[in-house]
């Protein structure tokens, strides 16, 4: 009972309340085992990216440079794999280490613009942004890059007992995730300093160097988020996945997390993650266009908003 | 009764449960003084908020000028001639004196444009209304702490004020300043306007005033004339006992030096401050606000950079302005503002206490969690926190005792030295007594702690030793024993 009263409880209703609509509106096409597999190929790398997300929402930040970081990441490593060949699986995995490595510098720039310059992290991160996403451009004059050997499709379009690797990759990373928040230090620090940074400070917790390792693990988290995709198009492409900034936000907000910091938890965002591809895919199949997407999902972000501060606002009178 | 300005009848107001003003009537007429005593958390807050509109009373009738008001907000309040003048004074610091001045009037004239002169004419006229001369292009944030309230008293002049509310008037005036405020008091009463002293220490102000009302738990629990009170007695009243606490146990004299500070200087906040700490002393800094005690407790802990000076601790020196450093060092650091810098305020009573020993559980980067809660479950008992639910956020507990949590979170770190600003600002009497009764404990660990305060029987009853500090500077270093309040008070104010 308790756990139906609490944020992700309410979630978890409203997972399963999308997920039977779908199903009556569409019984056939949406609970077919085909379309199942396709929405767990299709949600991970979005996922992941709202994991990422998540982690800089619970210090009261965000890192709008998600998706450079990922195409810039994606963009290295198909460099890497289409520059040198013959190399077999081993060059892909040197590829997706270079890619890692990427979404790690990036975040590291983050976090020292947000936790030793003081930047407003919603501005570091939008210029940041633009600036991975300019050198991806530089680097492939905006051309997609192609042609990998076939190894790399491994992670994206792969199953392992059946269930997609993507989905394995995103389940293994949100566990992961869970436990750093909620078993180490680091976790609990992240989260004190997101319910109060002037308290933080005064209570001693190293502030800086936790904000920094936040923002390398959103980094290298978009980075994973850019191989999944780089492997499922089997291309790399400086504006792919334009329109999952909005979604990754949206997730995380929908998920409970707290914009202002200190409170979201990773099965939160989670539930919110197939509640998002259970309405994506539903409505996809009842006909509403492509087009009306963005509008729908910004929409709902406002609502969600605007429920949750007013559920807020309503708890403190 | 037609000539009472404001009458309260058996206003009540409760939040969530708690009681903060119950049954209380008064009346306050024309030209009248009027002192609203009373400890933190005893009602004088919200009774403000209630005559300025800003809060609805639950129960009760509140009349300006004989009208009962059923449904006063701020703008009907102010045009009923009721002026707040807070404690921040809510100036517009950037803004010239002439500005602040004649804002509220300007604004109430409707204009959209600027008119330069007008401005000026008004500045001019309050001024001369209350016989004060401060250049009227003067940046207010340039001004001394008592020229700014007295721009914020021409302020509410300057739109046909009737009621001034003054919130703690004297804390941070020096005793010349206060003889000052007092002769405008007097100016303005003679002209008709009526005058509500709200604060915990009232005593100086007592002069002007024709009448008291103490506030104790909401309820009203003495009014008289103000040649009935004095210190003590009005002390008395908003306690509800004699508050004669026996100072600390003495120090032994063979207590090893701890802590030595030396020539410690940060432009604008104090200068060349030195002194040493010994163990299990209790050490006072007290100084009236804006003398740069807050300033130099923070420094201690490496929350402000000095750019000179010496901190050592057993001998070894502490890196400045790093509070990583300082506690690390075995230093901890209690501030004055709790529920925006000590607390956070939606996470767990818990997680309040243990956010300071997360290292020491979680070395091998795994957090020992059950070890971490139970550490901070003991703390909860060893300071007899009141909390029915330890998993419950940590603001749903008292002053009294999340100012406990706040220190349970520091002593469980074993320090070597406390620095406590404000120990006890807004806890209740009961609480007061046992925070003291902490320190009193912590001393007797061979701890060093450093009280910073300007409650000064707190000082007296808790300190071996108590530093003046004045203009950024120490400028008395006085055993406890040998000084008594008023003279305290004396030396901090002249």
């Amino acid at each position: 009972m308790k756990f139906l009263h609490s944020t992700e409880g309410r979630l978890a209703v409203i997972a399963a309340v999308v997920f039977l609509a779908m199903s009556a509106l569409a019984p056939d096409r949406f609970l077919s085992v085909q379309n199942m597999t396709s929405m767990a190929f299709q949600f991970p790398e979005f996922a992941i990216l709202a994991l990422a997300m998540t982690v800089t929402m619970l210090t009261g930040g965000i890192d709008l440079s998600v998706v450079g970081i990922a195409n810039l990441s994606a963009i290295i490593a198909a460099t890497i794999l289409t520059q040198v060949t013959g190399g077999g699986a081993g060059i892909v995995l040197i590829a997706f280490t270079a890619a890692i490595g990427v979404g790690v510098a990036a975040g590291l720039m983050n976090g020292i613009l947000v936790a030793n310059l003081g930047l407003p992290p919603i501005l570091a991160t939008l210029g940041s942004g633009l600036i991975f996403t300019g050198i991806a451009i530089a680097l492939t004059g905006g051309s997609a890059v192609m042609g990998f050997p076939d190894a790399t499709a491994w992670i994206g379009n792969s199953t392992v007992l059946g269930i997609p690797t993507p989905l394995i990759l995103f389940g293994l990373l949100a566990l992961g995730l869970s436990l750093l928040l909620t078993r180490t230090g680091f976790g609990v620090k992240l989260r004190m300093y997101g319910a109060n940074p002037l308290a933080a400070r005064f209570a001693a917790i190293n502030i800086d160097a936790t904000l920094i390792k936040v923002y390398v693990l959103s980094g290298a988290l978009a980075a994973i988020a850019g191989m999944v995709v780089m492997s499922r198009a089997n291309s790399a492409k400086a504006d792919y996945g334009s329109s999952y900034l909005l979604l990754a936000v949206l997730i995380a907000v929908l998920g409970g997390v707290n914009p202002y910091g200190g409170y979201g938890k990773v099965i939160g965002v989670v539930l919110a993650v197939l509640t998002m591809q259970f309405l994506s895919s539903g409505l996809n199949m009842v006909g509403v266009s492509n087009f009306a997407r963005e509008l729908i999902w910004g929409s709902l972000l406002i609502l969600v908003m605007i429920v949750n501060t007013w559920r807020a606002s309503g708890r403190r009178t | 009764m037609t000539t009472d300005l404001v009458t309260f009848d058996h206003v009540t107001k409760t939040y969530s449960g708690i009681t903060a003003l119950d049954s209380v009537g008064f009346s306050i007429a024309a030209g009248e003084a009027v002192c609203l005593a009373g400890e933190n958390g005893s009602g004088k807050s919200t009774l403000i908020k209630i005559l300025a509109g800003v809060e609805q009373p639950d129960r009760g009738v509140i009349s300006i000028a004989g009208q009962p008001q059923d449904a006063l907000n701020p703008r009907l309040s102010a045009a009923a001639g009721i002026k707040v003048i807070f404690q921040d004074f809510s100036l517009f610091p950037n803004l010239s004196v002439a500005e602040n001045i004649a804002f509220s009037a300007e604004l109430g004239h409707g204009t959209r444009l600027v008119h330069r002169a007008r401005i000026a004419d008004t500045a001019r006229a309050t001024l001369a209304r209350i016989g004060v001369d401060i250049p009227l292009t003067a940046a207010v944030e340039t001004l001394s702490v008592a020229h700014k309230q007295l721009v914020a008293i021409c302020r509410a002049l300057a739109t046909e004020a009737r009621l001034i509310i003054m919130d703690e008037p004297t804390t941070a005036l020096t005793e010349r300043e206060v003889r000052v405020l007092l002769d405008i008091i007097r100016r303005l009463k003679a002209d008709g306007v009526a005058v509500l002293f709200v604060s915990h220490k009232l005593a100086e102000v007592l002069e002007v005033c024709e009448k008291v009302i103490v506030l104790r738990n909401g309820q009203k629990v003495a009014e008289g004339p103000a040649a009935d009170f004095d210190a003590a007695s009005l002390t008395r009243h908003m306690t509800g006992r004699d508050v004669a606490e026996a100072p600390p146990a003495p120090l032994r004299a063979d207590a090893p030096e701890l802590m030595r500070v030396e020539g410690l200087n940060k432009a604008g906040a104090f200068e060349d401050v030195s002194f040493t700490l010994h163990a299990g002393e209790v050490l006072g800094v007290s100084g009236l606000l804006g003398s740069g005690r807050t300033a130099l407790a923070k420094a201690l802990f490496g929350l402000v950079a000095p750019e000179r000076g010496r901190i050592t601790l057993d001998g070894r020196s502490v890196p400045l302005g790093d509070p990583l450093a300082a506690a690390g060092a075995g230093i901890g650091y209690v501030p004055e503002d709790r529920l925006t810098e000590g607390l956070f305020l939606t996470q767990s009573i818990l997680q309040n206490i243990s956010v300071g020993r997360l290292d020491a559980h979680g070395a091998s980067g795994i957090l020992d969690i059950g070890g971490l809660l139970a550490e901070a479950r003991d703390w909860l008992k060893r300071l007899s926190v009141k909390a029915p639910d330890p998993d419950a956020p940590v603001r749903s507990l008292s002053g009294g005792n999340q100012q406990r949590v706040v220190l349970a979170r520091w002593m469980a770190r074993s320090p070597r030295v406390l620095v406590l600003n404000g120990p006890s600002v807004g806890v209740d009497v009961g609480s007061k007594a046992e925070i003291h009764g902490i320190i009193a404990g912590l001393s007797a660990q061979g701890l060093g702690v450093i009280v910073i305060s300007d409650d000064l029987p707190e000082v007296l009853a808790t300190c071996h030793r108590i530093l003046v500090m004045k203009a950024g500077r120490l400028i008395e270093d006085i055993p406890s024993g040998q000084v008594s309040g008023t003279d305290l008070a004396h030396r901090l104010a002249s």
